[in-house]
């Protein structure tokens, strides 16, 4: 027969003190966890997000990443004609593209981090679609104008609509805002590639990268055969998803190894004051619990009992671990991706299964807090509890 | 110290709340340690790095290089005592996420530049001898079960498609704590004759003055000399450089902190909450002592004593437990991170927090205790 769980909220509020440092203890703890966890997510979501499963990033082959190696204008011409590029108008959806990184203060802190500053041609915007002017206009090709991502003008001094700005021996102007639906290109700037090559020195006619769109994501394989075949060819092509999913690799692992050992540790920490909770809630109980064993009930009621009571402590501090997180969904905050050099801006990124794992972790912590003070009230012999009184 | 019997005797009244409690502290501890670790990792480059030693870098951005003919010039600045370049290698071992920075250095001023950053005599003349030559530091060494005469290839995806074979000819070690222990040195002689492009240029400068408070004069006169040229330079000392990438990898600062915090206040919690667990069983006790007559101020002293061993035993515990931590089980990243220690100075401020925290925890118990009124109380039994 079963302990009315009413006994259970009773004794909650009898021994407050210690339950809400037993609450409090938990939250901490799930908090920290859900913390550290939405940031490494909200990292990795930043970088995914860059790609879309239609396009395909063209580099040099063995080339680690956009800022390693150069495609020439004539590779371009030959992938343009790939019949698994996508086409538009009868124009190839194909982005050739230069990168280079720029100092710029920060507004937080007032000193220098790296901007990635990509070299475009207009045609970017057909083969990034998910990229959009939200503020101003696309720059003029040919001139030395910016648009400039909507989380630059927060985060760097002096980039901002309409500002002139120096970089790279150059003077620019600021001529618009994108929006690229919280991916990395959000934390970049677009120049024209022309204007961008001339002004540091390089070839008019050298590329860093190709984005290009397929005519399916099935069209894959097809296009990567082809450019294996072409002996002409000195580039390899991924996937644009998994370009930037390995981008995010190091970091996400950084964050997630370095969170989870924290959680892990505050976890035993938690563990410690619920048992120390749970042991003084059955010490102070002695005679309760040895009268409701005389009165009929049974071990095994007495150890559920409790064990609710401990679940029920590790469920409340869960709940308000989690929600005391939820404040930090898209808080943006950024870093230094190792891959380019370059801060890009993310999210913290809070999501209900994330927060359903804060819940159930919780709970485990409640379950290991509780079911040696359940068990030790259990096996209390009736008689000399009842003496003791 | 007569009264130590009494206060031990009390502490193991109820053995397990107070292993729970000491654990707890432990715990605590711990974590402060290995956070205080995970700091250090970030930012004992900066510490470390010092204003003695300036950084010239392309003003256009690090990614850009400077001519190799900068050198000679700069060395005639009044101030600098020597010089040496570095070039961004970029090797991969095996796989991009076997992440360690690799450099091309200037052989004949790195040991001036970077004293700190030790090879025996042997090792370095060894490595000189072979162009293929390459030294690392220790914590990448002992990653990779690299030993001296290993031949090593590594991909350098920025310069060429084939990979480059070295030669471990030296390991390089630091006796100071924090220092970069994770880089891969090559020859320049070697790497500029395979490499083929920007052929003579080099990444960096980095300066070494006469006198720290020169350091501001010769950054101006470094950067004006090459003002309106080609190649115009930014220099900043070695320690602000530093604290840029720091700054760029995100307000770490501010993540430990808050940490930390949150779990300062929980211990708090928990400790004040199981000594005035303590105190209020023990009430009659205390009365009987105050009757017999001790002190209000014996028994405000008694209570705090009690909480103090509790929080002293458990900082000591924990802190032992992170300092085994970095030695026995290491880096958990597997490398990522360019240092994993704890250093002294953060064990000292670990137990002066468990001290804080274990007299606020007992202060509250320990002065009710000593308001007691012995009438009261005794009247209770």
């Amino acid at each position: 027969m079963a302990i009315p769980i009413v006994y259970n909220l009773r004794s909650l509020r009898a021994r407050w003190v210690s339950a809400i440092v037993a609450v409090l203890g938990i939250a901490g703890t799930v908090g920290v966890f859900l913390a550290v966890l939405a940031l490494a997510r909200g990292f990795r979501a930043t970088l995914v997000s860059s790609g879309s499963p239609d396009n395909v990033l063209i580099r040099r082959s063995g080339a680690g990443s956009e800022l390693d190696g150069t495609v020439p204008l004539e590779q371009v011409r030959v992938l343009e004609d790939k019949p698994a590029i996508a086409r538009e108008g009868g124009q190839p959806l194909v982005s050739p593209e230069a990168v280079v990184i720029a100092p710029f203060p920060m507004i937080t802190t007032g000193t220098d981090a790296n901007v990635q500053v990509r070299g475009v041609t207009p045609e970017v915007l057909k083969v990034r679609k998910n990229v959009r002017i939200v503020r101003g206009r696309f720059f003029q090709p040919g001139l030395a104008e910016l648009v400039i991502g909507r989380n630059v003008a927060s985060t760097y001094q002096g980039l901002d609509l309409g500002k002139t700005v120096k970089f790279g021996g150059g003077t620019w102007t600021v001529v618009g805002v994108f929006d690229a639906g919280g991916s990395a290109f959000d934390s970049e700037v677009w120049a024209d590639v022309r204007v961008l090559n001339q002004t540091y020195k390089r070839p008019d006619d050298l590329y860093q990268s190709v984005t290009a769109s397929l005519t399916s994501p099935a069209a894959f394989d097809q296009l990567k055969d082809s450019i294996t075949a072409d002996p002409t060819l000195t580039v390899q092509v991924d996937r644009e998803v998994d370009y930037y999913a390995r981008q995010s690799e190091v970091l996400t692992a950084l964050i997630t190894v370095l969170g989870t050992l924290v959680a892990i540790i505050m976890g035993v920490g938690a563990v410690f004051g619920a048992l120390n909770t749970m042991y003084s809630a059955v010490a102070e109980r002695g005679r309760e619990i040895a009268t409701m064993r005389a009165i009929g009930f049974g071990a095994a009621s007495i150890v559920v009992s409790f064990l609710f009571e401990a679940l029920l402590i590790a469920f409340i501090g869960g709940m308000l671990g989690a929600i005391s997180v939820l404040k930090l969904n898209g808080l943006t905050t950024s870093t230094l991706n190792m891959q380019t050099f370059s801060s890009v801006a993310f999210a913290f990124r809070i999501t209900p299964v994330l927060l359903l794992i804060g819940i159930f972790f919780a709970l485990l912590m409640g379950l290991i807090g509780g079911v040696p003070p359940a068990i030790r009230a259990a096996r209390r012999p009736v008689a000399l509890a009842l003496r003791e009184l | 110290m007569k009264f130590f019997p009494l206060i031990l005797a009390n502490l193991f009244r109820k053995k397990l709340r107070t292993i729970l409690t000491i654990g707890s502290f432990a715990v605590a501890m711990l974590l402060f340690g290995l956070l205080a670790v995970i700091h250090g990792a970030f930012t004992g480059g900066v510490d470390n790095a010092g204003v003695d030693r300036l950084m010239v870098i392309n003003k256009t951005s690090i990614i850009q290089p400077l001519p190799i003919s900068y050198r000679d010039q700069i060395l005639r600045i009044p101030g600098v005592k020597a010089i040496t370049f570095d070039i961004w290698f970029g090797g991969i071992y095996q796989d991009p996420k076997n992440f360690f920075p690799s450099f091309v250095i200037d052989t004949a001023n790195q040991r001036v530049v970077y004293p700190e950053l030790a090879v025996t005599d042997a090792e370095w003349n060894a490595f000189l001898a072979d162009r293929e030559g390459a030294i690392v530091g220790s914590k990448t060494a002992k990653r990779f079960g690299w030993k001296v005469g290993d031949r090593i290839p590594l991909k350098a995806p920025i310069y060429d498609l084939d990979p480059w074979e070295f030669n471990i000819r030296g390991i390089y070690d630091s006796p100071r704590a924090g220092d970069d222990l994770s880089q891969f040195w090559l020859h320049y002689e070697y790497f500029d004759e395979r490499r083929k492009f920007e052929k003579g240029d080099v990444g960096w400068y980095t300066v070494k003055l006469d006198s720290t408070d020169d350091s501001v004069r010769v950054e101006k006169a470094i950067d004006d000399m090459f003002a309106n040229s080609p190649f115009e330079t930014k220099t900043e000392t070695l320690q602000a450089a530093a604290a840029g990438w720091v700054k760029q990898a995100g307000n770490i600062e501010f993540l430990i902190l808050a940490i930390g915090g949150v779990v300062f206040f929980t211990l708090l919690l928990v400790t004040g909450n199981t000594m005035a667990i303590a105190v209020r069983e023990r009430v009659g006790e205390l009365a009987v002592l105050k009757a017999v007559g001790y002190s209000d101020r014996f028994i405000l002293f008694f209570v705090l004593a009690e909480s103090l061993f509790i929080a002293m035993l458990g900082g000591a515990l924990g802190l032992g437990a992170a300092k085994l931590f970095t030695v026995v089980v290491g880096d958990p990243t597997g490398g990522l991170l360019q240092s994993f220690i704890l250093p002294g100075s953060a064990i000292l401020l670990g137990l002066a927090a468990a001290f804080g925290v274990g007299v606020l925890a007992g202060i509250i118990p320990a002065v009710s205790a000593m308001r007691l009124r012995v009438v009261d109380a005794l009247r209770g039994i």
